[in-house]
């Protein structure tokens, strides 16, 4: 399909309802770990150039605890999970009670601390594409997650390449989760960019004609 | 200390070119190549972010010249010439080229060495020899560069700042 012509408004629709139910579920999961209610805002479908991808978490030079996930199967794609640093810390002292951990630390990290923040990942990443594999029909099969804690520009052009040799704009369906509390709370980001032959496997399976 | 100058920024798949005293900047190299290429008494540099290798496995009827090593170089190249740099006193400094995760498939991962290859070749045809480069790893960089020094500062999450 033409994918620099954009998108039906239903097709949009389709996109933010596949947005809705992915983090609809992660963040359940999410809930039940740390025991705290979750609320997740509207998932918003963007066409963006790999810049704008880069400003839409903070700019490329922001440093990004990131989980990603390549989607392999017949609708192959990347989803990421982000937390900023100190939401990484957060939650995993949440989970571990080890009120200290930092991470980049000078001390040699906590093997621990990185192993839960990995399952944590893992955890909410399964879940938000076991739902998404049950709303469109479709077999996805997660790669191993791969946990990175870096710039925000070189972690997201892994999930770009496959894009780039089609296009310069990448589709990025963008939710919030965020915990209750205002302060130091957690505002995960889940981001999914479809491969993009992925697009018209997705809505043929939701029965929307490429054209409707 | 009364500094005031510009740091022109380049995006990914993005050059541009500068002369002192401003300086040029590119953010988050991953797999992407930023090469600078400069004339040093002329005190101009281009700096091109590279994301892809080549050109001619591009699906795109139109394609963004900027965005492969094969294109971009040439462009960079051009630019600088119609800017007043001379092409025998053209040097060239290298960063990025990394493979942030370790267990894509073989093509993916091998994007960050074969954008760094793809480039020095490029470079031998230009005859534009490289005085230093920063590649491979696994960690994201930031670099800017100054066309009055010729240095190019690194900047990484994990081991602070370098100058190459």
């Amino acid at each position: 399909m033409d994918f620099n012509a954009g998108f039906s408004i239903v097709q949009m629709d389709v996109l933010r309802e596949i947005g809705n139910i992915g983090s609809g579920n992660a963040a359940t999961s999410m809930s039940k770990l740390i025991n705290k209610k979750i609320d997740m805002q509207v998932p918003s479908v963007n066409v963006v150039a790999f810049d704008e991808v880069m400003e839409m978490i903070g700019g490329p030079d922001k440093l990004i605890v990131a989980l990603y996930i390549r989607i392999q199967g017949e609708a192959p794609g990347s989803v990421y999970f982000i937390l900023t640093k100190e939401e990484a810390e957060f939650l995993v002292r949440q989970i571990t009670d080890d009120t200290e951990f930092k991470l980049l630390d000078d001390k040699a990290p906590n093997d621990i601390a990185i192993s839960a923040l990995h399952e944590i990942g893992n955890i909410l990443a399964g879940s938000y594409l076991s739902a998404l594999s049950d709303f469109t029909g479709i077999n996805m099969q997660p790669s191993v997650p791969s946990l990175s804690v870096d710039m925000a520009g070189a972690i997201l052009t892994v999930g770009l390449l496959e894009l780039s040799h089609v296009t310069d704009y990448a589709i990025v369906i963008d939710t919030k989760i965020n915990d209750q509390s205002d302060s130091s709370g957690i505002h995960g980001q889940f981001l999914l960019l479809p491969d993009p032959e992925s697009f018209s496997k997705i809505f043929s399976n939701l029965g929307i004609n490429e054209h409707e | 200390m009364n500094d005031t100058h510009t740091v022109i920024k380049v995006g990914i798949a993005d050059l541009n070119i500068v002369t002192a005293p401003d300086t040029i900047r590119t953010s988050g190299l991953g797999s992407c190549v930023g090469a600078v290429i400069y004339d040093l008494p002329k005190k101009i540099a281009g700096l091109a972010h590279i994301m892809l290798p080549n050109s001619t496995f591009a699906k795109q009827t139109q394609i963004n010249a900027y965005k492969y090593a094969d294109t971009a170089i040439d462009r960079l190249v051009e630019q600088l010439l119609d800017n007043g740099a001379r092409q025998h006193a053209l040097k060239a400094k290298l960063a990025g080229g990394a493979q942030m995760f370790q267990f894509l498939s073989s093509d993916t991962m091998r994007i960050g060495p074969r954008n760094v290859e793809a480039v020095q070749q490029k470079l031998t045809e230009h005859q534009i020899s490289i005085v230093s480069l920063d590649v491979g790893g696994s960690c994201g960089r930031t670099i800017e560069f100054d066309p009055d020094t010729g240095k190019l500062k690194i900047r990484t999450v994990n081991k602070g700042e370098a100058v190459i």
